[in-house]
C-alpha cells in the first residue's frame, strides 16, 4: 500500500516546465529512490511535496490525506520531514539545541514561552536517543557552525528525524562529504527504522544501488522509468541518459 | 559515548541560570535608588527607554522583524494611561498599567499581519507608516488628545493610595524600575523558553523552521504582539510619571532612538536595550551640558565609531577583560572557583 503518491503533478514556472505529469507511488516502509540527471527536476519534486512550492496541477496524497493544499510545517505534523540537499540548519545554535527544538515543537510544548528549554523529561529523553543515534553526543555542544560537515551532514538528518516522520525524504544526504567521514553517514542511513519510509533523492549511483530497493527515474521532469534497481539498472534509456550525460561532461 | 537525560537537561538549561555578572547588574541598578538622589528624574527617563527598547530588542534580536515603528504602540499605550486616568475610568497606575500593556498588545496583534508580510525594507516602511498615522490621528481628534497642545489634567492615584509621583521623581523611579525589572524577567523567561528557541530558530533559518513543523508566521505575530505590549508599559510609565502626554511620542525620533539604543548596546542578549539606554542618556545628558546646541553632532560621532570598530570587536575587548577579571577572581578564591567550576556551560553569556 502506498504511503506517498502523487497524480499527475506539474509544476511550470513561466514557459518552463520542470515537473510533467508526475506519478509517483511510494510503498509503505520502502527505501525508494529518485534519481535522474542535473536539472532533471528532482528538488522541484521534493519541493512539491513538502509544500514549498505549490503545483500548476496535479495532487498529492499522504496516508489517504490529500495535502496539496497543506502548507509546509503541516505537512511535517502529518508525518513527512525533509532534509536538504545544501545544509538548512541553525548555525547560532547547538546541536543539543536544535534537536531540542524540533522535539519540544513535535511534543506540543514549542509554543510554551514561560517554562525553560530542556525541563521536560519528555523531551530530554528523545534527545539523548537522537544523539546517540546520529553520533551527535560528543560535539552536541558546539555551535553547529564551526561543526566539521560531516557532522552538519548528520546534523541536517537528525532534525528530520526528530520530526518523527513516517516518511522522510533525503536531498542527497551523502554530498560533498569526505571520504573520512562518509562511512559514519552511511552506516547511520543505513540504521534508520524500518518503519519509516525512506524517499532518497541521490547522485551517487553507489548508494543508490546499495540503499534502495525501487528505483524512479525522473528526465526532463517526467518520471521516465519506475522499478526495481536490477530493472532499473540494466534499462538501456537509463544507460542512454547517463551515458549521456556523461559524455557531455 | 552515552550521555543522561539529566546531563542534556542541565546543558539545556545552564544558558537560561543568572550569571553573577547578571546578578551584579541588577544589585546595582536597585543601588542606584541611594546612591543617586539627585538624578532621579534622567535615571526614570532611562529606566522607561531601557523597557522600551528591550521591547525592540525582543522582535529585532531574536526575532528578526526590524521596526522604525514602535512608538505607535509606546504613544497609543501612553495616551491610552492618560485617558483612562483623565476620564476617571482606571486612576490606578498598576491596573492603568497593565491596561496600556494589553491595549498595545491588541494593537500590535492587529498590525501584525501588515508588518509580516514582505522584506525588511517593507517592514520598516510599514512600521513607520503605522505609527505616522497614529500621531496624526491623535493630532486630528485634538478635543479628546489635547492635539499640539499634549494631555494634561491627568490625575493618576498613589501607588497602593501611598506613593504619589512627587516633584523630585523619587517614587517615579523605584516605580519605573521596579516595572523595568519585571517585564526583564518576563522577557528573559520568554527567550528561554521552548518558544523564545522557536524564534532563535527562525530568524537563523525561516525555511528550516518551517520544515521542521515550526508555524513561522504565527511566532511571529505571537512576540510582534508581546513586544508591542511591553512598548505600550514604557508608554504607560511615562504618561503616569509625568502626567502629561505629547504628540511627541509618536514621532519617528522616538523609534530612531531606539534604534540608536540597541547600536549601541547590541542586541539578542537582553542587555543590549538596559545597557544601551544608560549610556545613550548620560551621553546625551552630559554631552548636552557641554554644548547644548551641538549634542547630537557628538552622538552622530559615537555611532559612527562605534559602527566603524565593529561591536565585535568591542566584544571581543570586553571578553578579554571579563577573563583577565576571572583569572584574576579564581586566582584570589580558589575555593569558591572550584565549586563554580562543575558548571557544563563554561562559555560566557555574548
Amino acid at each position: 500500500m502506498p504511503i506517498l503518491e502523487t497524480k499527475g503533478l506539474e509544476k511550470r514556472f513561466g514557459g518552463i516546465t520542470a515537473a510533467r505529469d508526475v506519478n509517483l507511488s511510494v510503498e509503505k516502509g520502502a527505501r525508494h529512490a529518485l534519481i535522474g540527471p542535473n536539472g532533471a527536476g528532482k528538488t522541484t519534486v521534493i519541493n512539491l511535496l513538502t509544500g514549498v512550492l505549490k503545483p500548476t496541477a496535479g495532487r498529492i496524497i499522504l496516508d489517504d490525506h490529500d495535502i496539496t493544499d497543506v502548507v509546509p510545517h503541516k505537512r511535517v505534523r502529518r508525518g513527512m520531514a525533509r532534509t536538504f540537499q545544501i545544509n538548512q540548519l541553525f548555525l547560532d545554535l547547538t546541536p543539543l539545541e536544535s534537536v531540542g527544538l524540533v522535539v519540544s515543537e513535535r511534543l506540543g510544548s514549542g509554543g510554551d514561552w514561560w517554562r525553560v528549554v530542556g525541563t521536560k523529561s519528555a523531551v530530554t529523553d528523545e534527545i539523548v536517543e537522537i544523539m546517540e543515534r546520529f553520533k551527535l553526543v560528543d560535539i552536541m555542544h558546539e555551535r553547529t557552525a564551526i561543526l566539521p560537515y560531516g557532522k552538519q551532514r548528520l546534523l541536517e538528518i537528525a532534525l528530520a528525524f526528530a520530526c518523527r516522520p513516517r516518511v522522510l525524504l533525503l536531498d542527497e544526504p551523502a554530498a560533498g562529504v569526505p571520504e573520512a567521514e562518509r562511512h559514519e553517514l552511511l552506516a547511520t542511513i543505513e540504521a534508520l527504522p524500518e518503519e519509516v519510509t525512506v524517499l532518497l533523492i541521490e547522485h551517487d549511483m553507489d548508494l543508490v544501488f546499495s540503499f534502495a530497493d525501487r528505483i524512479s527515474v525522473l528526465v526532463n521532469g517526467s518520471l521516465f522509468v519506475d522499478g526495481k534497481p536490477e530493472d532499473v539498472a540494466r534499462d538501456p534509456r537509463v544507460k542512454a541518459v547517463y551515458l549521456g550525460e556523461e559524455l557531455e561532461a | 559515548m552515552s550521555i543522561s537525560a539529566e546531563l542534556v537537561s542541565s546543558y539545556l538549561k545552564s544558558r537560561a541560570r543568572w550569571s553573577p555578572l547578571e546578578i551584579a547588574f541588577w544589585i546595582f541598578a536597585f543601588a542606584t535608588i541611594f546612591l543617586f538622589p539627585s538624578k532621579y528624574l534622567i535615571m526614570k527617563d532611562t529606566a522607561i527607554l531601557a523597557l522600551f527598547a528591550l521591547s525592540l530588542d525582543l522582535i529585532l534580536g531574536y526575532a528578526g522583524i526590524i521596526s522604525l515603528g514602535q512608538a505607535a504602540f509606546y504613544g497609543f499605550a501612553g495616551y491610552f494611561a492618560g485617558l483612562i486616568a483623565k476620564y476617571g475610568f482606571v486612576t490606578e497606575p498598576i491596573l492603568g498599567l497593565i491596561l496600556s500593556g494589553i491595549a498595545a498588545a491588541a494593537l500590535g496583534f492587529v498590525t501584525s499581519f501588515l508588518v509580516l508580510r514582505g522584506s525588511d525594507l517593507t517592514r520598516l516602511m510599514v512600521t513607520l507608516g503605522v505609527s505616522l498615522m497614529l500621531g496624526e490621528v491623535a493630532n486630528r481628534y485634538s478635543d479628546i488628545t489635547g492635539g499640539a497642545d499634549g494631555l494634561q489634567g491627568v490625575d493618576i492615584e498613589p501607588i497602593f493610595g501611598r506613593f504619589r509621583f512627587d516633584l523630585y521623581g523619587h517614587n517615579g523611579y523605584v516605580y519605573c524600575l521596579i516595572v523595568l525589572f519585571v517585564c526583564f524577567v518576563i522577557a528573559r523567561r520568554i527567550v528561554y523558553s521552548p518558544f523564545g528557541l522557536s524564534l532563535r530558530s527562525l530568524k537563523g533559518n525561516s525555511l528550516r523552521a518551517s520544515a521542521i513543523g515550526i508555524p513561522v508566521k504565527w511566532r511571529l505575530v505571537a512576540i510582534y504582539t508581546i513586544s508591542a505590549g511591553f512598548a505600550g508599559i514604557a508608554g504607560g510609565l511615562l504618561t503616569q510619571t509625568t502626567a502629561f502626554c505629547s504628540l511627541d511620542v509618536f514621532s519617528l525620533e522616538r523609534s530612531a532612538d531606539l534604534l540608536l539604543v540597541l547600536i549601541i548596546g547590541g542586541t539578542g542578549y537582553l542587555y543590549g536595550g538596559l545597557i544601551g539606554a544608560v549610556i545613550y542618556k548620560f551621553l546625551q545628558d552630559w554631552i548636552s551640558n557641554l554644548t547644548p546646541q551641538y549634542w547630537q553632532f557628538w552622538i552622530g560621532l559615537v555611532l559612527v565609531v562605534i559602527v566603524l570598530i565593529g561591536r565585535d570587536r568591542m566584544q571581543g575587548w570586553i571578553e578579554g577583560g571579563r577573563a583577565y577579571l576571572g583569572n584574576l577572581a579564581s586566582q584570589l578564591l580558589p575555593r569558591s572557583a572550584a565549586l563554580r567550576g562543575t558548571a557544563p556551560d563554561g562559555r560566557a553569556e555574548p
